[in-house]
């Protein structure tokens, strides 16, 4: 909604603002509104984490069009050292918060610099051979440091002032301190220069450099703020754990990301939380259902794609790319889309000169939905 | 040590190499990752086992014959099952781009695992052992099990089939026509849909087959082994050049041999990172593979 607003770009109270305002308002009393009941504090922490995450892959899937399947490696390398240097040397967890972010930055710097040439699915797939390899390495106890499949324990909560923060709430209330400096960053990035370039490295990769967008540095800026955030949240996660295991950070853990940006709406801010909504809370709400649980999940990620392919809440500059980016004139073969055709036309408008901004209502419209 | 080592290793790449198959066709085909792939195949190894004690059942042992016809059931049936995926998942999305069909196959995959695994349970299954002859042979201080020998020989006998069927008769032509352009082989007259299923049915029954193969080999089935097997021989079909099959078949069978050798020589607990290895060397250094003739990625 925030985004929106920004594009918009009028001052003062817009539709969106106030949205995001009681939106806000909901997020600081929702412990007091479930009586501190930890269950629900646990469902509100994880909403806010895998947000987060969902937020940092953007800048990479949504941002620039990189498909990257395997950031849950930078997720693990955020937690890992907050974890090592925790339990190992007694820094303060909160202190590693910035170190966390740093390492696993300098990690997706280093792992995309090499690969940032490959495009579609080479790139997917060497991101997920790469997380794969992460996960293994710390599998494999490298060092001695990094536990092997138990994994490391006893790391400690954050702590502010002298004040431990052990309860449910109050990591409920540090996750939605992270979600929020991380939506300040993404807000901000997305309507500067280099949000800008971004975009239209995705939407034509070959114009953009000729353009002169030095489209390899900002496609590594893309992981390195990506992958930097997925490592502060591993940070918020390892002190909330207090246990971290390799096992925490597979293949799964990554296609959940993926699925959370795609299925929201790729490169939408508000599609994110729709996405994290429907793949992190409602399965935990559905545990009765245990058992069928993960097989709902899979077939509605197939049905979600079959009636949605642009998500949920897609973002109005994407969609275009979604829609033609591959394989143009093939839109027909999409029947019984729900999202007709004529907005494709303004979408296609839009898309052309994104430094009009125009148009938020458009963006608002399958909202309503 | 070395020529077993080599033996074992070529049994598993003939493995991969058969999986890889599947890929490499759907991905000749359609351009995309078949996510799913890997899980058909663990469907068929679930599958072929219940075959066999059905079989077993009967008639009282397992024997090659058993085997043999416990895999050919598999086969075809996992065989119609990739055509189901490729009907309900995938072609509904062909025009859609490749997100969504990413996701629509990862989406597949996962709903296959968990049926797999409310169907045969979350814990390993015990494969039999005894179901083939213990019949081994020994050259110049190499053994040769009648295992293996089913293994190596039966896979790289479907290979060339394969490479026959699809370089020598009409459908193995229209099929190559597609690989290159839809829209031209439809105006062919070459029924594209139908072709496609045909792709999805033989992809899928040799992973079924290689997935009994598996059960074979290392007597113990998992839920979840879908996926590890899957990216393997995706690699095994990127090392030879996706897209490409006497690529699969050179892919899976170098990456078997490095693997065991690596497993061997270097680390064990390392084996299942090399295949990832060799995945991001390929594709930093080679991404048309070894025999890809293929162009990496359209711009």
């Amino acid at each position: 909604m925030a985004t929106q607003a920004a594009t918009a770009g009028g001052r003062g109270l817009t539709r969106s603002r106030v949205a995001a305002g009681l939106a806000l308002l909901l997020a600081l009393a929702f412990p007091a509104l479930v009586g501190y009941n930890g269950y629900y504090l646990e469902i509100g922490f994880n909403f806010f984490l895998w947000a987060v995450l969902g937020l940092s892959l953007n800048f990479i899937l949504g941002g620039t069009g990189q498909y990257n399947l395997g950031h849950a490696a930078f997720f693990a390398a955020g937690a890992y050292t907050t974890a090592i240097l925790n339990t190992r040397l007694d820094i303060p967890v909160l202190v590693l918060a910035p170190v966390a972010a740093l390492v696993a930055g300098l990690l997706a710097v280093a792992v995309a610099r090499p690969i940032i040439h490959l495009r579609g699915d080479y790139l997917l797939i060497v991101t997920v051979g790469f997380a794969e390899i992460v996960r293994i390495t710390l599998r494999n106890n490298v060092f001695g440091l990094t536990g092997g499949s138990n994994g490391i324990l006893g790391i400690d909560r954050p702590v502010i002032l002298g004040f431990r923060l052990a309860q449910m709430s109050h990591l409920y209330y540090l996750s939605l301190v992270l979600l929020l400096l991380t939506l300040f960053i993404a807000v901000r990035l997305e309507n500067s220069r280099i949000g800008r370039a971004w975009s239209y490295i995705r939407e034509d990769e070959v114009a953009a450099a000729a353009m002169g967008i030095d489209t390899g540095r900002y496609k590594v800026l893309a992981f390195a703020v990506g992958g930097a955030l997925a490592g502060l949240a591993g940070n918020v996660y390892a002190a909330k754990m207090t246990v971290i295991a390799p096992e925490s950070f597979s293949f799964w853990e990554s296609v959940v990301m993926f699925a959370i940006v795609i299925l929201g709406g790729t490169g939408s801010i508000p599609g994110v939380f729709l996405g994290t909504f429907g793949m992190v809370v409602l399965p935990q709400l559905f545990r009765g259902l245990a058992d069928y649980r993960m097989l709902v999940f899979g077939a509605a990620m197939v049905l979600l794609m079959i009636f949605r392919p642009e998500g949920l809440w897609p973002n109005r500059r994407w969609r275009l790319a979604v829609r033609g980016g591959d394989e143009p004139a093939v839109v027909a073969a999409g029947a019984g889309r729900p999202a007709g055709g004529p907005e494709a036309g303004t979408g296609a408008a839009a898309g052309g000169g994104p430094g009009s901004g125009t148009g938020a209502a458009a963006g608002g419209a399958p909202g309503g939905r | 040590m070395l020529v077993q080592q080599v033996v074992n290793g070529l049994t598993v790449g003939s493995i991969y190499a058969l999986v890889a198959l599947g890929y490499t066709m759907v991905f000749g085909v359609l351009k995309m990752i078949n996510f799913a792939h890997g899980d058909l195949f663990a469907l068929g190894a679930y599958l072929g086992l219940t075959f066999l004690i059905w079989g077993a059942l009967g008639q009282g042992t397992g024997g090659l014959v058993g085997v043999l016809l416990a895999g050919l059931l598999a086969a075809l049936s996992v065989g119609l099952a990739g055509v189901l995926v490729e009907r309900v998942a995938y072609r509904p999305l062909r025009g859609a781009g490749r997100l969504p069909a990413v996701v629509s196959a990862l989406g597949m995959s996962v709903f296959i695992q968990n049926g797999i695994m409310l169907i045969w349970g979350a814990f390993p299954v015990a494969f039999p052992h005894d179901m083939l002859p213990e019949a081994s042979w020994s050259v110049g201080g190499v053994t040769v099990s009648l295992m293996r020998l089913v293994i190596l020989g039966g896979s790289l006998l479907l290979m060339l089939a394969l490479y026959l069927f699809v370089q020598y008769t009409r459908l193995g032509a229209a099929m190559r026509a597609i690989a290159v352009d839809h829209e031209t082989a439809r105006l062919m007259g070459i029924d594209v849909n139908r072709l496609i299923q045909l792709v999805f049915l033989l992809g899928a029954a040799l992973g079924g087959l290689a997935g009994v193969m598996v059960g074979l080999y290392y007597g113990q089935l998992n839920f979840t082994m879908g996926w590890l097997y899957g990216l393997k021989a995706f690699t095994a079909a990127i090392l030879g050049g996706i897209g490409n099959i006497p690529g699969a078949m050179v892919g899976g069978l170098v990456l078997g041999l490095a693997e065991t050798l690596a497993a061997g020589y270097v680390a064990g607990e390392w084996k299942d990172a090399v295949a990832f290895f060799i995945l991001i060397l390929i594709l930093l250094v080679r991404p048309t593979g070894l025999l890809g003739e293929r162009v990496a990625e359209k711009i």
